[in-house]
């Protein structure tokens, strides 16, 4: 598999198809696998793929330094190949701009990633070039894909509270996960406008609350649960229970599932005259 | 509790300008009495309120919110409201999942011929929030800085 993903990669290079590979590389130990971005043919060994390759590639689709590159094709699997749909859907990408070289995957992390257990994006939905073996994707019950999310919400009203106070309260507002989201692209964040200030700038507990609440519905009908928020929290605040939870919600009202499929309107940007308002008065 | 200490929520109101507000108006003009917990912010319409709006209330010290428009279909703009209600179907289970009590966000449509309506709406959010209490959790964490309300919760 690597070695045709290394050939897919040179090819690309040579013919001038693409300018910049972006793909994962071997880092100082095994699990320590690391982004890079091979300009040259003669550089894709450096390429790699194995069971530590967890990070989400396409957060590099954002920034600019790698934008400079030139046209991209981006190793991508199942679950990542979801945030390209999503990038085309509102305009930050051109299908045309990005070569997608899917790669098949049945499960990644050590031990395996919470994203990886109820996964039905074995094989990319969308790509150019497919390396492996393709492998079924098998449809999972609504239940089983949000089961993680029933234990929180079955607590009561008070435990939620002081379970998410007391993870709030670890954040150090480093902004690590607006960082490598990579449907966090805006150029300038909510949090960096002061006038008025939105959210409190400080690693206080009112701040917090309202920046984890924020950015977590910034993701509404977005997010497609790479779970790279949660990975790169530096103080393991499970974040990405926040965007299950809104993921669901968006599923259950609008039948819409982020990143699925290329022909869906975007959830947050339609609306349907028979939405659910049993709440309203 | 005595007189003194007696709880009275704290209610923002956002309203859109074209249904809700001119209902309220109405309400007013035909002298009808409503309970004086609740602040008004007057907005262009539904679709244009954040929910960064309601966080900021609550960090203000707001023990409840109440948010009104058009009827679905009066909307001035059109779809405004349709987008809000989009919004308002995620964010309030995000709320609730975080542990804040969802009597404490309400959502009404009002227009402006429903003065009625907003009266009972009204009381309605007031008394609910009354039997709640102080929203003491968002309280606690706005303990200091500059903006902390001093002591709003409690008014005689």
């Amino acid at each position: 598999m690597i070695e045709a993903l290394r050939k897919k990669a040179e090819e690309l290079l040579r013919s001038n198809t693409v300018n910049v590979i972006y793909g994962y590389g071997e880092g100082s130990t095994p699990e320590r696998t690391r982004p890079v971005f091979i300009t040259k043919p003669e550089d894709v060994s450096k390429l790699t793929w194995n069971k530590y390759c967890v990070y989400n590639l396409t957060t590099y689709l954002k920034r600019r330094e790698s934008r400079k590159l030139g046209k991209p094709a981006i190793v991508v699997k199942g679950c990542d190949a979801k945030t390209i749909v999503v990038l085309i859907k509102e305009s930050q990408i051109k299908r045309e701009d990005v070569y997608i070289l899917g790669v098949t995957c049945n499960g990644v992390g050590e031990p395996m990633a919470t994203k990886c257990k109820a996964c039905d994006v074995h094989t990319p939905r969308i790509y150019d070039e497919l390396i492996g073996e393709k492998i079924e994707n098998k449809e999972i019950p609504f239940e089983e894909r949000y089961a993680e999310l029933e234990q929180y919400e079955k607590l009561s009203e008070k435990e939620k509270w002081d379970f998410w106070q007391k993870q709030f309260a670890k954040c150090i507002k480093c902004y690590a996960c607006s960082s490598i989201c990579p449907l966090c692209f805006c150029d300038r964040c909510i949090v960096d406008k002061n006038q008025p200030q939105w959210i409190d700038p400080s690693a206080h507990p009112r701040g917090n609350l309202s920046w984890n609440v924020t950015r977590a519905y910034h993701l509404a009908g977005r997010c497609i649960n790479c779970e790279e928020c949660q990975r790169v929290c530096p103080a393991d605040i499970p974040l990405n229970l926040l965007n299950k939870k809104l993921a669901k919600e968006t599923e259950k009202n609008f039948k819409y599932r982020a990143g699925y499929n290329i022909d869906d309107e975007l959830a947050m940007a339609t609306y349907k005259e028979d939405d659910n308002q049993d709440f309203f008065k | 509790m005595s007189e003194k200490t007696k709880f009275e929520p704290r209610i923002v109101a956002f309203l859109c300008n074209w249904c809700t507000y001119a209902g309220a108006d109405l309400a007013g003009t035909g002298r009808k009495q409503y309970q004086a917990n609740v602040r008004v912010i007057k907005l262009p319409c539904t679709g244009g309120i954040d929910p960064l709006f309601l966080i900021k209330a609550f960090e203000r010290g707001a023990d409840g919110i109440l948010v009104s428009g058009c009827h679905p279909g009066d909307c001035h703009y059109n779809s405004g409201n349709y987008h809000a209600r989009r919004r308002w179907n995620v964010f309030r289970p995000l709320l609730e999942f975080c542990g804040i009590n969802p009597e404490r966000i309400q959502f009404s449509w009002i227009s402006a011929a429903e003065g009625g309506k907003w009266v009972e709406t009204i009381n309605g959010v007031v008394n609910a929030v009354r039997a709640l209490g102080p929203f003491e959790g968002y309280k606690k964490i706005n303990a200091i800085g500059p903006d902390a309300p001093s002591e709003s919760f409690v008014t005689n």
